[in-house]
């Protein structure tokens, strides 16, 4: 998807690419010695000596639709067919910290995701999946807190160890602000919240990810993929400079970090963009927080096929984008994958293209030979050079950032939102002008083709069962010890303490998402979009 | 290929919301600005703005086109609440727009609504352009 301006060839992030590369380019973009060796710092060659030859890439589908029950049984279904990772999505209401009983929840109850009030729907969703084997990662942001805190109770009722837990909570709230938009709390609070998660996970649930920085969002919204990887990378310092003032490990909170990150466009230019990132986290840790574990410095991440890529012009062309962004996320060294199924740009997926895409990743491995060898491409001018050049790109916009105040006011007041939207409209104009060349919408198109997007209906029955399940946890729970919980918790938060035992012991006797988010917003108010263009 | 200057003034003023849950407002603010490029004024609503609200701010600013963005398929019930609470205000004489993720088979039930210009994503921008100034110099 580069800009086709004659005889030039310029990357989505403004960098122009030559026809030849050779070892003068490389030597003037900075030589060689950033490249390393595979598992070692600066790790841009990946975070394993072995890479997928010791063990492949995790494959996840996002996945979880209506009720506790029904994804309970896409998650069986999706463990049968060789997942090892499970990726759930809330609807709207949980996501924005809202019961099914809300008038505001009203036309959304399990539309997009599982809908969950209380822990019992939880527990029915995650009945016979062995936590302490699958690694779960919970698409929750805005309503971090309790559903976090749900998962965690459960774990316990069910007898593990916290310390046992292995997977993620989304939970990067400062991306939220600039896109997908599931944010309660004002940006400070809900900073605060994030830390507070990031704590307790570092003192009870060690291996449990925290934070899933996401750059995937931002991108989405209209940011290039440098803006992508260095807005992400100063969220992630962000969320790890609070913590420090904690007074929390550097090492153990790093540790806790992990990346979500789009893959479209141009392949090359996602290739070094994920060298790239990899290699300025790490030197990011080391050089400027001290960061001294290796384990710590290493940016795990997921990436796979983002949507933005794909069109709802011929769909089935999509499966092939999409297997071109499988490659390029394996030739980038992520190690947890996760693509858009095909029909996504029109249709919540099908489990037929679920499935498409699930086989992608698993012929790569098995077919093409992705896991032969660690990062093939490698010692490439081209691909050094250009390494080394969006590394440079990323360090660039990252200081501008600094010299402004930094990444939290740059957002709370709006000015990254306004800046990527306007990229993102500009793109569409280029988009419609033909400037940016998109197969089967500006070029090779069939005109007679009808498009048209397909909805799940939405099930009003559905809706109306979880009200109903909603009322009876309710009428059976002790009222009188949930107030109680409730007021616990709204204490924690004018103390300014961790909130998440308080959280825990009030949703572990029933308290919602919804009540527990009224208590927390009772004391930190509530968000107010800056609406600037 | 930007749309062609606005016509005489006073430029036209439209309302662009995103009601209910919905998160998704790359479309919205795209809108929003292709609207402002082509002289028009704007006023945007931010994200989960309920049908009250939305309803209240037409009101007040007595916009000539109201444009509602829903990406999460929930257009008809919001669309619905949406129409109602603007009739309940006595906001009648406004050109009524949707877009988003909305299936060929809903668009004749929102028409039907009083939702004259629908446009599912994919929609070229000076489509709506071109339908807005049409329609409001009616």
């Amino acid at each position: 998807m580069s800009t086709a301006d004659p005889g030039r060839v310029v990357w989505e992030s403004g960098l122009e690419i030559k026809p030849v590369y050779g070892p003068e380019d490389l030597a003037e973009s900075g030589g060689d010695t950033g490249i390393g060796v595979p598992g070692e710092y600066p790790f841009t060659r990946g975070i394993h000596p072995l890479m997928y030859r010791s063990r492949p890439f995790t494959m996840r589908q996002y996945s979880g639709f209506g009720t506790a029950a029904e994804t309970h049984e896409r998650f069986l279904f999706l463990i049968e067919q060789g997942n090892t990772g499970l990726n759930v999505a809330f609807d709207l209401p949980t996501q924005c910290g809202l019961d099914s009983d809300d008038p505001m929840a009203e036309g959304e109850i399990g539309r997009v995701g599982m809908a969950v009030d209380t822990l019992a729907d939880m527990e029915e969703a995650f009945a016979d999946i062995p936590l302490n084997e699958i690694t779960v990662s919970l698409t929750i942001n805005g309503a971090a807190v309790p559903i976090m805190a749900m998962y965690f109770a459960m774990a316990r009722k069910r007898g593990y160890d916290l310390a046992t837990l292995r997977g993620n909570a989304q939970n990067d709230i400062l991306k939220e602000f600039v896109g997908r938009g599931t944010w309660i709390f004002p940006v400070e609070e809900s900073i605060k919240l994030v830390g507070d998660t990031i704590e307790f996970c570092a003192r009870n649930a060690p291996r449990y990810s925290p934070v899933s920085v996401c750059g995937y969002h931002i991108r989405e919204s209209g940011a290039t993929p440098v803006q992508e990887m260095a807005y992400g990378l100063a969220i992630a310092r962000a969320y790890l400079e609070r913590s420090l003032e904690r007074g929390l490990d550097a090492n153990k909170v790093a540790r806790g970090l992990t990346f979500n990150f789009d893959l479209f466009g141009n392949m090359w230019e996602q290739v070094c963009k994920f060298r790239a990132g990899r290699r300025l986290w790490a030197r990011i840790l080391k050089e400027r927080y001290g960061v001294t574990d290796p384990k710590a410095m290493q940016m795990r991440m997921i990436a796979g096929g983002g949507g933005g890529g794909l069109t709802i012009e011929q769909p089935e062309n999509n499966i092939v984008r999409g297997a071109y962004y499988a490659l390029a996320s394996a030739l980038s060294g992520t190690q947890t994958m996760a693509l858009c199924s095909y029909d996504e740009a029109y249709t919540i997926p099908t489990e037929h293209a679920a499935k498409i895409s699930l086989r992608t990743m698993q012929l790569l491995i098995h077919e093409v030979g992705l896991a032969d060898t660690v990062d093939p491409l490698a010692g490439s001018y081209f691909i050094e050079t250009m390494t080394n050049e969006m590394e440079q790109a990323m360090v660039e916009v990252m200081d501008r950032l600094d010299a402004e105040g930094g990444i939290v006011p740059a957002i709370a007041e709006g000015r990254i939102q306004a800046e990527v939207s306007l990229q993102a409209y500009e793109r569409e104009r280029q988009l419609e002008s033909g400037e940016f060349k998109k197969v089967g919408v500006n070029i090779h198109r069939e005109e007679e083709e009808e498009r048209d997007v397909e909805m799940h209906p939405y099930r009003e029955e559905e809706a109306r069962a979880q009200q109903k399940r909603l009322a009876e946890v309710k009428a059976s729970r002790d009222s009188e010890a949930v107030s109680r919980a409730l007021a616990a918790v709204g204490e924690a938060a004018r103390r300014g303490d961790n909130v998440m035992p308080a959280v825990i012991d009030a949703v572990e006797i029933y308290a919602t998402v919804g009540e527990v988010c009224g208590a927390l917003r009772e004391v930190y108010g509530s968000y107010r979009e800056p609406i600037r263009f | 290929m930007t749309a062609a200057p606005n016509p005489p003034n006073p430029p036209i003023k439209a309302l662009i919301a995103k009601p209910g849950l919905d998160g998704h407002d790359v479309g919205a603010k795209i809108i929003c600005r292709a609207l402002m490029d082509a002289g028009m004024e704007v006023i945007y609503t931010g994200l989960r703005c309920s049908p009250e609200e939305i309803a209240h701010i037409a009101r007040d600013e007595d916009p000539q086109v109201i444009g509602l963005s829903v990406l999460s398929g929930a257009h008809l019930p919001l669309g619905a609440k949406v129409v109602e609470e603007l009739h309940r205000r006595g906001v009648d004489d406004v050109l009524l727009m949707a877009g988003g993720n909305i299936p060929a088979e809903d668009h004749e039930a929102m028409r039907e609504m009083g939702f004259k210009g629908v446009f599912p994503t994919g929609t070229p921008l000076d489509t709506i352009v071109d339908f807005i100034r049409k329609e409001v110099a009616r």
